[in-house]
């Protein structure tokens, strides 16, 4: 077997797929949390718990009512984005104006009680949940072995990430979202109706972060505590990123997942530490990071 | 109030009002620090030392929160670093008074503050926020993997030893008078820098950070040093805690603990200085109640809710609410 730097050929581009596939998904969420922060200026702290929550709703559904993995990927996001659309009307908005300290305290409190609750009806460990039948086996590739679901998982997570890149930079309504970021208030005088836009923006965003919980649901183990800890690294990568740009946020999330990937390779005990030494490293070259615009 | 030029009716007023707060607050100090001396004759000392512990910690925070302005999402670094540098150093090395340990535990801390402060200082608001969050998770990270924190198990049996080599720390009530006094020191402490010229520097950076730069003020040099002090003190009430319980453990660094100590700081008041010790003695209370009760599995959920009423209905905290009720009511 043919080797790179003294590792097999075919473990590297295993631990390379990890690593995309790793990155897709905090691509997915780091897109999610910066089209909230563009027109809302928060931080969604509950955004771990609403990717988790869409991977439990998944689940259920399917113990429950045996609704299958098609469905889901359109119904879990769907229901999900319809709590976040709540959750900003009852409660983000009334603390709308505020110092943005306090809603991102909001959204942590909200997280707290959504994974408190579902941590106390299912318990830590995971659910189980199997992929549809159609995504048994995989490519078979020269040097290495791709499964099919982890293909379909970058191929969705692409292009969602592109639709939703889409969908701000060349359309109306993201012509809308865009005016929002910039000026609210004017947008507001112009006849737009800026608080219902704000709602579906953060419902918008959270339904990302469920669908990657759908797509989650087959590979990882689905627990009410699968997203705190990966909406921290999220956070990383935000930070690495800067939350400029949509197309940002897609390439620093893929690229994060990559180099994570890697590090699994060379120097394993250190793999869930070299993000946040990037971020270390990052904000010390460039504080507002790699595709910021201002400090 | 180093220049008093152009006093004006309002301010005059002000300096009235600080005038009859203060002295209010003199005599509620005086009154707390009686109850505080006469307490372990009612209640269990370990628990009001757990109490005593946690509102350091949270006094601390808040001066960062309260005074400064910084949200940092990552303080559990410096309470669990305090924490396991302390009980290392008091397992391993017996000839070692307890106050050496917490000494270092607390300049441990305090080092990693520094750290902490160069990199996080660099972004503002809710980036300040993330970037404290994250390095705290790398420092959990880091206690996981080292071979001297015990891992999963934490770190057991951790001796209390002899305060100056010669007080048993073993008896409860010589532990709970020195943690009164490290508490008060630290309480102190804070009230005295944020009264002082440089804690008005802090106050003019929460409030308007822009404004300060424009009137010569290195600001960036300021917040570092008061992410320092926080952050070393931090590292003291861990310390403290874990001569106290005789353990080190990995919920101490775990991001939980930066959620509880904000909670904390935030329900009693951030602010003002009695805030975060209401907040630590309400949340302690709360945890301990419930852990008793049927409800002992929901404690994330109820904080969680908690968290939500407190940001929605009452951001002045417990504390904050009932200094508004006094000024309105009493002048």
């Amino acid at each position: 077997m043919s080797m790179i730097l003294g590792v097999p050929v075919a473990v590297l581009f295993g631990q390379l797929l990890l690593g995309i596939i790793n990155g897709a998904f905090y691509a997915l969420l780091s897109l999610g949390l910066a089209v909230i922060f563009g027109l809302l200026k928060i931080i969604n702290f509950a955004h771990g718990a609403m990717y988790m929550l869409g991977a439990m709703v998944t689940v259920i559904m399917f113990d429950a009512m045996g609704i299958n993995y098609w469905v889901a990927l359109v119904l879990a996001p769907l229901v999900v984005g319809c709590f976040g659309v709540l959750l900003e009307y009852f409660l983000l908005r009334r603390i709308a104006g505020q110092d943005h300290i306090y809603s991102l305290l909001l959204t942590f409190g909200v997280a707290l009680m959504i994974q408190g609750i579902l941590t106390n009806i299912f318990g830590v460990s995971g659910l189980r949940y199997s992929m549809p039948e159609i995504f048994q086996g995989g490519f078979k590739l020269d040097f290495m072995f791709l499964p099919y679901y982890r293909a379909w998982v970058i191929f969705m997570a692409l292009l969602v990430c592109f639709g939703t890149w889409f969908m701000i930079e060349k359309t109306k309504l993201g012509s809308y979202l865009r005016a929002g970021t910039e000026d609210a208030q004017l947008m507001q005088g112009f006849g737009i109706n800026v608080p219902l836009l704000i709602s579906l923006t953060y419902g918008f965003g959270v339904m990302i972060a469920a669908f990657a919980g759908v797509l989650a649901a087959p590979i990882y183990s689905v627990t009410p505590v699968m997203g705190s800890n990966l909406l921290i690294v999220v956070f990383a990568v935000v930070v690495i990123g800067g939350m400029g740009s949509i197309a940002g946020a897609i390439i620093t999330g893929l690229l994060m997942g990559v180099i994570e990937g890697f590090t699994k390779v060379f120097y394993p005990e250190f793999s869930s530490a070299v993000i946040f030494l990037v971020m270390v490293v990052v904000l010390l070259i460039r504080p507002s990071g790699l595709f910021g615009k201002e400090a | 109030m180093d220049h008093p030029v152009n006093q004006t009716d309002i301010q005059q007023a002000m300096l009235d009002q600080q005038k009859s707060d203060q002295r209010r607050k003199h005599i509620l100090n005086l009154v707390l620090l009686a109850l505080l001396l006469i307490a372990p004759a009612v209640i269990y000392p370990v628990f009001l030392m757990k109490i005593l512990c946690f509102a350091l910690f949270a006094v601390a925070f808040n001066l960062l929160l309260g005074f400064t302005g910084l949200l940092s999402f990552g303080h559990a670094a410096f309470l669990a670093t305090g924490s396991y540098t302390t009980g290392y150093l008091l397992s391993n090395y017996s000839g070692l008074t307890t106050e050496m340990g917490i000494i270092v535990g607390t300049a441990a801390a305090t080092v990693l503050g520094v750290l902490f402060a160069l990199v996080a200082i660099r972004r503002q608001g809710i980036y300040f926020a993330m970037i404290t969050l994250a390095l705290a998770q790398l420092v959990y990270f880091m206690f996981v993997q080292a071979p001297f924190t015990g891992g999963e198990d934490g770190m057991h049996g951790v001796p209390r030893g002899h305060l100056f080599g010669f007080i048993d720390l073993e008896n409860n009530l010589a532990m709970y008078y020195f943690v009164l006094a490290v508490f008060l020191g630290g309480y102190l402490l804070v009230q005295r820098v944020v009264g002082s010229p440089f804690g008005q520097v802090l106050k003019a950076i929460k409030q308007n950070e822009p404004r300060a730069v424009s009137l010569g003020y290195n600001v960036n040099q300021y917040k570092v040093l008061a992410f320092v002090m926080s952050a070393g003190l931090a590292g003291l009430a861990g310390s403290v805690k874990t001569v106290v319980f005789q353990l080190a453990s990995l919920n101490d660094a775990h991001w939980h603990m930066s959620g509880e100590v904000i909670l904390m700081t935030l329900l009693g008041g951030t602010g003002t200085l009695l805030g975060p010790v209401v907040g630590a003695t309400f949340v302690v209370n709360l945890e301990y109640q419930l852990s008793q009760g049927p409800l002992g599995d929901w404690v994330d959920p109820i904080l969680g809710a908690i968290f939500v009423l407190t940001v929605i209905a009452f951001r002045s905290g417990i504390v904050g609410e009932i200094q508004k009720f006094v000024r309105k009511n009493m002048g």
